[in-house]
């Protein structure tokens, strides 16, 4: 089959290339990336790239994505880039600590890692590497494994570097912390971006993660995040997907979590070519508890997929997924929400919900909530829905003086709501909010800079919504 | 104001409605009453143009424009009111940016600019006294949680606000107690003015004891079979929808 070759092809050049730079690079790597790098180059060269013959893959073709000639950047980027320059942020009065990398790198080649009063260190995975071996080998490749997924395992054998957080015990982080991938290339650019967050116990963190990119080249970006959240710790996650129709965006989170923590993670995806969103949440601790959310708004040929996969292994945990989506024009998509009630897992709370609106009749999403129990005294619910915009809603609406077509953006405006009214962050939540408005009016396209960066007219607005202004 | 002659709709291929005849002047309070299961939600639908109706014959003319030409909003748009039975739940959208949009979609149908931020906020605060409502109440999103009793004043407050030529308000005693009741009939008649009208469609006496029609209908099997002053509805209570049948 030609899509097998291609896969073939891209792998054997994949495997040239490792084996040039295990002589050079790696071979300087600290022991326990070298070990976690070798395993997953030969669990990746085993597994190759996925394929929608895979059952965690189906809905998904990675084939025509494959199909592009990328190049593989393994070098670092120049001294100092200035990312004021590539980068605003214009929420209005969102104070966040920034941390961004460039097509994969940290930027900030200088001081790599920063070290707060408080005992947060913040900074560049590698320097990270060399300076806390220790505490990064504790966690480091632990929780995303490479065993069977061979996006992982190709991350994991070619990473270099990524964001490194690090929050002690009994530190509530202050500002928000914002995670900003940028791409800017000329070429064609094929990304294995690597993120680690540790937080000791009770202790706090909020953290937005951006995707963006201002060359609108092909991009393939395989990005994981491992995330240990300590005993009664908290992590507020947002993850926020406005990329090109160029771009395949892989984002795979894992989540380690012990007793009394709690976690929030929400997927925000309003435009990209290809979007993969893997969340594996490892709940390890009795009472802890893990609300998945996302929303996406997708349309023209865009496809978006949404795996999670939730392992309650302790007993009094509790997980809550809700996952809403709007798909217009051919666009297509894939919820898979897989829970696992270990045989310990008693008095296990856990809860699935997918609701999707087709716009059109080309529109498609493959949905597949699923709970596998092996406890006996549980309380699990799962539920998914596929439907058209409300009858007596479009009537109702309709009936007051606005038209057919503002009806219809009011209707999806309030599909969404539900989830955009989790962001816990206010600024945030507006921001997405008008976001969301823009995107359903057709105005959102890809932003020059951040995600977060529109030059917002409706920094004025006085009211939530008022659609007579499209 | 309104005429409807010799009207026929179906629905599914269902005839429902089999030739109503109703004039409604300007100034009038009309009550149209009926069992269940006669026509009188169909007439509604149809008059405010409801999909999946279809008219076979007759015609409704409104302010001497054909009604049956336009589309929901532009009949809304033109001062038809439809207080609905069942108010339908918008999460995410304030009643207040809910009625906004409505009144500004309006504007624009008549070649008016939006209303300004602080006439409207002044014109919500004055209707919200009128009708007794609570503050909180226009913050929340359009009758998301409500009770029954909050849907229906969240109808007669967006009627006050959008104030129709013609308001045809259906079922809107079913479900309430004495006290919401008497707010919404008292809403009602403080609307109430020599140039608008009001359609209330009941199944029961008791909301004319708040609200007095200057004209009771009785529609039957989808035509009006009697029409009377207010003792008609009195009438009715005493002897039920049998009289009715008897007498045709």
């Amino acid at each position: 089959m030609r899509d097998l070759s291609l896969e073939t092809n891209l792998k054997s050049a994949l495997e040239a290339l490792f084996h040039e730079r295990n002589e050079t690079f790696y071979a300087s790597d600290i022991p326990f990336v070298a070990k976690a790098r070798q395993e997953a180059f030969s669990n990746f060269i085993r597994l190759g790239f996925p394929n929608p013959r895979l059952e965690n893959w189906r809905g998904t073709d990675l084939s025509k994505a494959l199909d592009t000639t990328y190049e593989f950047l393994v070098e670092a980027p120049g001294d100092e880039i200035d990312v004021e320059k590539i980068f605003q942020c214009e929420v209005p009065h969102f104070e966040t600590f920034l941390v961004a990398q460039l097509n994969g790198w940290y930027v900030y080649r200088q001081s790599p890692l920063t070290e707060l009063a408080n005992g947060v260190i913040i900074g560049s995975l590698a320097a990270a590497f060399e300076k806390y071996p220790e505490l990064v080998s504790k966690h480091y490749g632990k929780y995303a494994s490479t065993e069977k997924e061979g996006l992982i395992a190709l991350n994991t054998a070619f990473a270099q570097d990524g964001i490194f957080i690090y929050v002690p015990d009994n530190v509530t982080v202050p500002d928000v912390v914002q995670m900003v991938n940028i791409v800017d290339s000329e070429q064609n650019l094929m990304l294995q971006a690597r993120n680690l967050v540790i937080l000791g116990n009770n202790s706090h963190l909020k953290l937005v993660q951006c995707d963006d990119s201002i060359n609108h080249r092909y991009t393939f970006i395989n990005s994981v995040s491992e995330f240990y959240i300590g005993k009664d710790s908290s992590v507020d996650h947002y993850k926020l997907q406005n990329k090109d129709e160029h771009s395949t965006l892989i984002n795979s989170l894992f989540f380690q979590m012990e007793s009394g923590s709690n976690l929030s993670s929400n997927s925000i995806s309003l435009n990209g070519g290809i979007i993969r969103n893997n969340t594996d949440v490892k709940l390890a601790g009795e009472n802890s508890s893990a609300n998945i959310y996302g929303v996406y708004l997708m349309d023209r040929n865009q496809h978006v997929d949404n795996h999670v996969r939730i392992d309650h292994l302790v007993p009094k945990c509790q997980s809550n997924e809700l996952f809403k989506g709007i798909l217009d024009d051919h666009a297509s998509g894939v919820f898979n929400g897989h829970v696992i009630v270990h045989k310990d897992a008693q008095q296990t709370n856990a809860f699935q919900t997918n609701k999707n609106i087709l716009l059109t009749d080309k529109a498609t999403i493959d949905t597949k909530p699923f709970l596998e129990i092996y406890a006996d005294d549980v309380k699990c619910s799962h539920g998914a829905t596929v439907g058209q915009l409300d009858a007596d809603a479009m009537f109702y609406i309709r009936s007051r003086g606005i038209s057919e077509e503002n009806a219809r953006i009011l209707l999806m405006y309030a599909f969404a709501a539900e989830v955009v009214n989790k962001i816990t962050i206010p600024e945030l939540r507006q921001r997405i909010d008008d976001m969301v408005k823009k995107r359903l009016r057709g105005e959102l396209s890809i932003c020059d800079q951040c995600v977060l960066h529109c030059s917002s007219q409706e920094k004025k607005l006085t009211f939530d919504i008022d659609v007579t202004r499209i | 104001m309104l005429t409807i002659k010799n009207l026929y709709a179906s629905i599914h291929g269902k005839e429902i409605l089999k030739g109503v005849n109703l004039e409604v002047n300007a100034g009038e309070v009309h009550a149209i009453m009926g069992p269940n299961g006669t026509g009188k939600s169909t007439l509604s639908y149809v008059i405010a143009g409801r999909q999946g109706y279809e008219v076979t014959s007759g015609e409704i003319i409104f302010k001497g424009r054909n009604l049956l030409e336009l589309s929901t909003e532009e009949r809304a748009c033109e001062g038809i009111f439809l207080g609905f039975q069942y108010p339908v739940e918008i999460p995410g959208v304030s009643i207040t940016n809910f009625l906004r949009t409505a009144i500004n979609e309006q504007r624009k149908y008549k070649g008016l600019d939006p209303i300004p931020a602080k006439d409207f906020l002044a014109q919500m605060e004055e209707k919200k006294k009128m009708l007794e409502l609570q503050d909180k109440l226009t913050n929340r999103s359009v009758n998301e949680g409500f009770s029954g009793g909050e849907k229906k004043k969240n109808e007669i407050f967006q009627m006050a606000m959008l104030e129709p030529s013609l308001a045809i308000l259906d079922e809107t005693d079913s479900g309430l107690d004495i006290d919401a009741l008497r707010i919404v009939a008292t809403g009602v008649n403080k609307l109430r003015r020599p140039d608008n009208a009001t359609v209330v469609i009941t199944h029961y006496q008791r909301l004319l004891d708040y609200i007095v029609p200057d004209v009771v209908h009785v529609l039957f099997d989808g035509r009006i079979v009697k029409t009377g002053g207010k003792e008609l509805a009195l009438e009715l209570e005493e002897k039920g929808y049998e009289w009715i049948k008897s007498q045709i």
